[in-house]
């Protein structure tokens, strides 16, 4: 069988590091598994499960990891404008391209590094602005915000105790995190794929919608939204699967999951679960339920979805 | 995708398998166009015959729509000349609001070189990023030869199981694998931090995805002439996969480049850090001094910057390659 030579040393790769780490994973999350404790290893049935279940620390990171993914409706209807605004005969399109795609190919330690400077509430450029528009239109008194540094929200979020209040409202470090975000994807692989799916939508649509007399935005209503739907539907997928992973980068490098762990994100529990309290068997088991909460939004994605695309 | 670039996926392309398969998507088939940037489809209709277009079309538009990219340009710019400004400041201007400095320190950049091995980091980084690379591609196109142009049983069930993983978040694996790799000794190693990222579904499946698309009458010329299996994959497939390797290999240049999760657990010396970690250590220790932490952050970037412009072409068709082919 000449294909088993081909395929050995990558299939072996991928059942080495891939595969069976998958299956080893699930199976240790029933398990009391640490590296540190002097607690002898032992079978724990679904203990840590309900552990997990009662971690008031846990639900607050779901809802950080939530609250960090409201940038994305605001991330893809940026990336269809500019893709829109980019499929034009126009001059420079390539350069604008370029510069669009700088912070995606760029992005990770050294980006973050930079915002962690450019959000500092004493010498960063962003409260700098923020203080001369203060200025400018009269207002004293008034605070920039702290950003990284406050537990602020602009859904007025208590952290305590997991509900809203007026106190609490304001920009703080989630939404710092929230606004990078859409700075760094708004024109990365998304914004090329609708430039791509709206180099193909046909242009026939078009001039028959022309001739029904269709305006600026029925032609966008009606020929180019419906046509770009399978994009959109795949973009959404793409989004939550990477949002609901998200969060590790920002929060171990500007802001150590704090203040108040307001920009812990579940995948950062898990690292410091596994890398740096060595507790294998419950971080394996959060990264479980993860795996699950990922794969039940897809599918509810799926099922919307195709019932939008069907219509 | 490998394990690594799952929770590390800057720089990887947002596509994964194709779940607009079978949906008709308007893309299907048809070349990918945007890379050319410029498409016939304009918001506007073609006026039918000698039509005066209005001056909204001729001049209007095209002003307002420059004027929209310019500020949304001027915008992702505006941080990355702020760092580079920074870069230049003795450190006693830091703290100055005004971005341009009034002494140009053009020293801070060596003087990164003398507080932290720097030029360590970058060898570390470029000779692991090449070695995953090339594996990568090796060992990728090789499985994706067996899936798309070789026919043996179990073919179709094994490919699901690829890509099933591709599903499963980064973390997960992350875990045993670490354990695997304290039990073998091989934490803190280059063999560590270089194996596992050497395998990837995702470069499999982007191969296939290329490899499918290739005249089949090749290999069974090749065949009756007698030439091996290897032969064939060789000489004929892997020149002619050539714009597929580029792609993916570039993606996994990038990404390896710029690895945090992975190396982040495993390095535990110093001699082996890689840029990432290196910068996030600098950043513990250096903290206060921004405009150091800004020059290395210029470093850190510039090659990556260089690598795009060259290779954007290729970039952006992967881009809509993994997403678009089912």
């Amino acid at each position: 069988m000449p294909a088993l030579g081909f395929l050995l040393p990558n299939f072996l790769g991928f059942a080495i590091f891939s595969a069976l780490p998958i299956l080893f994973s699930l199976v240790i999350s029933f398990s009391n598994w640490s590296l540190q404790k002097a607690e002898p290893f032992a079978w724990i049935g679904l203990d840590n499960f309900v552990e997990l279940w009662n971690d008031n620390k846990f639900w607050l990171y779901l809802a950080n990891t939530g609250y960090l993914m409201l940038g994305m409706p605001v991330a893809i209807g940026g990336s269809l404008l500019l893709a829109i605004l980019l499929t034009q005969k126009l001059r420079g399109m390539v350069a604008y391209r370029t510069l669009f795609y700088l912070p995606t190919i760029t992005s990770g330690v050294a980006l973050m590094i930079l915002w962690k400077a450019l959000y500092n509430p004493d010498f960063g450029p962003v409260n700098a602005v923020i203080e001369w528009v203060f200025r400018l239109i009269g207002l004293h008194g008034v605070e920039a915000p702290k950003w990284l540094t406050s537990t602020y929200n602009l859904l007025g979020i208590d952290v305590e105790q997991l509900r809203l209040t007026a106190k609490q409202f304001g920009l703080g470090a989630r939404d710092a995190i929230v606004i990078m975000g859409i700075w760094i994807a708004i024109g990365g692989s998304n914004m090329l794929l609708y430039i791509a799916a709206l180099s193909n939508v046909p242009q026939h649509l078009y001039e028959a919608a022309a001739m029904d007399g269709a305006g600026r935005w029925a032609r966008f209503r009606h020929v180019t939204w419906p046509q770009l739907a399978p994009t959109t539907f795949f973009i959404v997928v793409m989004s939550f699967i990477g949002g609901l992973q998200g969060g590790f980068e920002q929060a171990r490098i500007m802001t150590a999951g704090g203040p108040a762990g307001t920009t812990t994100t579940i995948s950062y529990y898990i690292y410091n679960k596994a890398f740096v309290e060595f507790q294998i068997g419950y971080a394996s088991a959060i990264a479980w339920i993860l795996f699950i909460i990922i794969f039940g939004i897809t599918l509810l994605n799926w099922k919307f979805g195709s019932k939008a695309l069907n219509d | 995708m490998n394990m690594i670039s799952k929770v590390d996926h800057r720089a990887q392309p947002t596509v994964g398998p194709s779940l607009v398969e079978g949906r008709g998507t308007p893309t299907r088939g048809g070349p990918t166009r945007g890379d050319a940037c410029v498409s016939h489809l304009s918001m506007e209709p073609r006026k039918v015959g000698g039509v005066k277009r209005s001056w909204w079309q001729r001049q209007g538009k095209p002003a307002f729509s420059h004027l929209a990219l310019g500020v949304m340009a001027l915008t992702m710019l505006a941080p990355f000349v702020w760092m580079l400004l920074c870069s230049f400041k003795p450190l006693s201007e830091v703290e100055a609001l005004n971005p341009i400095p009034v002494s140009w320190q053009a020293g801070n950049y060596s003087r990164v070189f003398q507080e932290i091995p720097f030029a360590r980091y970058y060898y570390n980084s470029v000779f692991i990023a090449l070695w995953v690379t090339f594996l990568q591609c090796l060992t990728s196109a090789m499985a994706a030869y067996a899936f798309a142009r070789l026919r043996w049983r179990g073919r179709e069930m094994v490919f699901r199981l690829y890509l099933a993983t591709l599903m499963i978040p980064g973390v997960v694996t992350m875990i045993p694998n670490y354990t695997v790799m304290v039990k073998l000794g091989l934490l803190d190693s280059y063999t560590g931090l270089i194996v596992p990222a050497a395998f990837s579904a995702f470069g499999t499946f982007l191969l296939r995805q290329f490899m499918l698309g290739l005249p089949r009458s090749l290999d069974e010329a090749a065949a009756i002439d007698g030439a091996s299996h290897w032969r064939i994959f060789w000489d004929i497939i892997m020149p002619l996969a050539r714009p597929g390797l580029i792609t993916l290999g570039i993606f996994t240049l990038i990404g390896n480049y710029g690895s945090f999760f992975w190396p982040l657990v495993m390095i535990k010396s110093e001699c082996l850090r890689t840029l990432p970690i290196g910068m996030l250590a600098f950043d513990g220790i250096y903290g206060r001094q921004t405009n150091l932490l800004m020059a290395a952050s210029v470093m850190n970037i510039i090659p990556l910057i260089i690598l795009f412009v060259i290779a954007q072409k290729h970039v952006v068709k992967g881009i809509q390659l993994g997403a678009v082919k089912g």
